[in-house]
């Protein structure tokens, strides 16, 4: 055990330089992947058939092509056609559109999810179109929205990982690096593996607690629950 | 005063506005889908006048109030509101289908209280009641404000102003939506069924609220409810609903007490037991 | 223009096709099948009454699902060999993907499981029915139906992510799109070809899942 924390202790330095690339490429690709969500979901609830169907065929298209093609696309075809990236804009770009078609369902939904009584209390406030979304649907939509994007963000995270195959100095990138530089395979991967847990552990506490402010932003109080942590995704964690 | 129409069809030629007339619904046809809710329905209210519509479920009252407020489009016949066409516009002397824009121009004129009270579930009362007449009347904050607090000194809310809709009980909720309708100094305040949602314990506080307004201003209010004592308290007319059309209409003593037609003494006598 | 033709439908679409067959479509099928049985068996592991059973089954689902797919696969192909267990790398690749979608399926079985009516549960007991009998014709058959449409949806997300083999030597059509794209950097037909592969077979999937939900009544 000793013998592994030391070891552990090696592997440190490699480590802290991937996880640094990693939570840029989650906080970027995160960014990017929310303005491409509202921007879908927003088109898809259009009154012009023509907008909705642009969204459409984004959504499927980023939604049915699997991340790693994209990000192989991107990589290694797109300078072909003569447009060369900076390999984190690669990442982020593809991370950012893969998960934005599934935020903009999020999206889509969360509007979706809102009573049509407060469509009409807009209507009979005389309320323009754009200051009823902005004041009153978007508000209650968004604080539906977090839970399930804090799912996309978590699988976000992991999807981070993929960066490591288009020579990205990420985590598993530098796990690697660490394993052919010292050949302690169990070391390296156990340790990674954990890093990546203890990540995911702390976003979920952030979504947690970002879901906790927005609700009392609205009035609603939030049910006690216990805060982030093991089980936070899983609902009640006791078994049933 | 309130005149008392003499009938309640065409005084006035079809597709004309009635001057003197605040509502005026002129052979007005709503269907959904193969169901006729309203058919060719003719009536006028006039200038503060309080009418109650009664009858049974899927009669067609509440639409009547929802198309008032643009809620349902029509599809046949035309509605005048304050001398205007609602659903039209002149567009060099022909009524042609409002676009929103015109819509938009009515609607300030009515104010409506929804069963459900509607209220916006991110806004604390305060903002609830001033959200629009800032942002859709263009009234300065300050003004809105200070107004806002009266009218909630009004419905007896002044020490709720900073209380989100979730915190306060259900009569308290919908006296927040009547002082947000009210807010936006509508010319007629279309109520419907605003205690059915309420505990009975509640319903007293509201309707107490809403007797005030009928008594001490000069607002028009179309009303749907089954509470027959407000009814009585303060309609200057009641007009009973069956299947999209008028069965009968007259003051409330001679509806409630002496109604002339079977299918009125049936639905009273069926909603008096009810209770 | 700079797109080959002849190359793209001649040479690398039949070899992106065979191996598509071969490698991804048997390593979809297979994961799946690890999953759907591995995630019922978590599933009902974490419903046990006992505690030294269902967390630690809790925490194993949680933490496997908290980590990339890529990492556990580098982690089984890498760190099994030195305890001294040797597969085939398309095994291996096989055994992550079934375990890591077991860990979402199993949530999937207990939704299920929990959404069954408690009148079933309640009628099962009154008719005293033995344990074995109540979960095998009572309650999962009505808990399985409900979440067909969420299990299949799984299904395609593995799918599309049978390519992380290739991280683990495994020669699926998106390590043949890579590798013959690389011989003459014709990758913008190769990989142009493996999207579109891609969306041809799980559109029409997700389409098919869609219409199960609104028919299940969802």
């Amino acid at each position: 055990m000793s013998g592994f924390l030391s070891q552990f202790g090696e592997a440190l330095p490699f480590f802290a330089q991937g996880v640094v690339i990693t939570l840029e490429l989650t906080i970027l690709g995160a960014a990017l992947s929310v303005v491409i969500s509202f921007i879908f979901g927003l088109m898809a609830l259009s009154q012009s058939v023509g907008v909705r169907f642009v969204s459409r065929v984004f959504v499927e298209f980023f939604r049915g092509t699997s991340l790693l093609v994209q990000m192989f696309w991107l990589f290694f075809a797109l300078p072909l056609a003569g447009i060369q990236l900076v390999p984190v804009a690669t990442g982020v770009i593809a991370l950012g559109l893969n998960y934005g078609a599934y935020g903009s369902e999020v999206v889509r939904g969360g509007i979706n999810a809102i009573p049509r009584a407060q469509w009409e209390a807009t209507i009979a406030l005389n309320m323009g179109r754009v200051q009823r979304m902005r004041r009153v649907i978007l508000p209650q939509a968004v604080v539906g929205m977090i839970p399930p994007f804090g799912n996309w963000l978590i699988q976000l995270l992991k999807g981070t990982a993929l960066v490591s195959l288009i020579g990205l100095a990420d985590l598993t990138f530098e796990t690697q690096a660490f394993r052919d530089a010292t050949g302690n395979t169990v070391v390296a991967f156990t340790g990674a593996l954990i890093i990546y847990f203890i990540l995911a552990q702390i976003f979920a506490v952030l979504m947690s607690l970002l879901e906790r402010r927005s609700k009392a932003s609205i009035g609603q109080p939030m049910e006690r629950r216990a805060l982030g942590g093991l089980g936070w995704r899983l609902g009640g964690s006791e078994a049933a | 005063m309130v005149t008392e129409p003499t009938t309640n069809g065409n005084t006035t030629g079809k597709g004309q506005s009635a001057p003197d007339k605040m509502v005026r619904f002129d052979k007005v046809v709503k269907r959904f889908g193969d169901l006729v809710v309203l058919r060719e329905l003719d009536f006028e209210v006039a200038p503060a006048e309080h009418v109650t519509l009664i009858g049974p479920s899927g009669s067609g009252k509440t639409t009547i109030l929802r198309l008032l407020m643009t809620l349902e489009k029509i599809n046949d016949g035309y509605i005048w509101v304050d001398g205007e066409p609602l659903w039209h516009m002149d567009q060099g002397g022909k009524l042609v289908p409002a676009n929103e824009k015109y819509l938009r121009r009515m609607r300030p004129k009515m104010g409506m209280v929804f069963q459900q009270f509607n209220l916006f579930p991110n806004m604390k009362v305060l903002r609830n009641v001033t959200e629009a007449p800032i942002y859709s009347l263009g009234m300065s904050k300050d003004e809105a404000v200070q107004r806002g607090r009266e009218i909630l000194e009004l419905v007896g809310l002044s020490d709720k102003v900073d209380s989100y809709p979730s915190q306060l009980s259900g009569g308290q909720q919908q006296r927040v939506a009547i002082a947000r309708a009210l807010a936006m100094n509508p010319k007629i305040l279309l109520l419907d069924e605003v205690t059915s949602a309420l505990d009975p314990e509640l319903v007293a506080e509201v309707l107490n609220v809403l007797r005030d307004i009928a008594h001490t201003t000069e607002i028009t209010i179309l009303c749907v409810t089954h509470e027959m004592q407000f009814a009585k308290d303060i309609s200057h007319r009641v007009m009973m609903f069956d299947h999209g059309q008028i069965v009968e209409y007259g003051p409330p003593e001679k509806i409630f007490s002496d109604p002339e037609h079977d299918r009125t003494k049936s639905f009273l006598r069926a909603v008096l037991e009810a209770r | 223009m700079i797109w080959d033709w002849n190359f793209a439908l001649n040479e690398a679409l039949p070899q992106m096709l065979g191996a598509f067959l071969k490698v991804t479509l048997l390593a979809t099928i297979l994961g799946s099948v690890v999953a759907m049985v591995l995630g019922l068996i978590l599933a009902l592991l974490r419903r046990s009454r006992i505690q030294l059973i269902s967390r630690p089954t809790g925490w194993f689902i949680e933490f496997v699902r908290s980590t990339p797919l890529l990492v556990q696969l580098l982690f089984l192909f890498l760190v099994l060999p030195r305890v001294g267990i040797t597969l085939p790398a398309f095994t291996i690749g096989i055994i992550g993907l079934g375990v890591h979608y077991a860990t979402y399926t199993s949530e999937v079985y207990r939704a299920g499981i929990d959404g069954v009516p408690k009148g079933q549960w309640e009628a099962a007991t009154a008719l005293s029915l033995p344990p074995r009998r109540k979960w095998q014709d009572v309650i999962l058959p009505q808990a399985i139906r409900n979440v067909l449409p969420a299990l299949g949806n799984y299904v395609i997300s593995m799918f599309k992510e049978t390519p992380y083999l290739l991280a683990i030597t495994v020669l699926d059509m998106v390590a043949i799109a890579k590798n013959i794209g690389s011989l003459n950097f014709k990758y913008l037909e190769t990989f142009t070809i493996a999207g579109l592969i891609f969306l041809a077979a799980s559109y029409p999937a997700a389409v098919l899942m869609r219409k199960l939900e609104i028919r299940l009544g969802h």
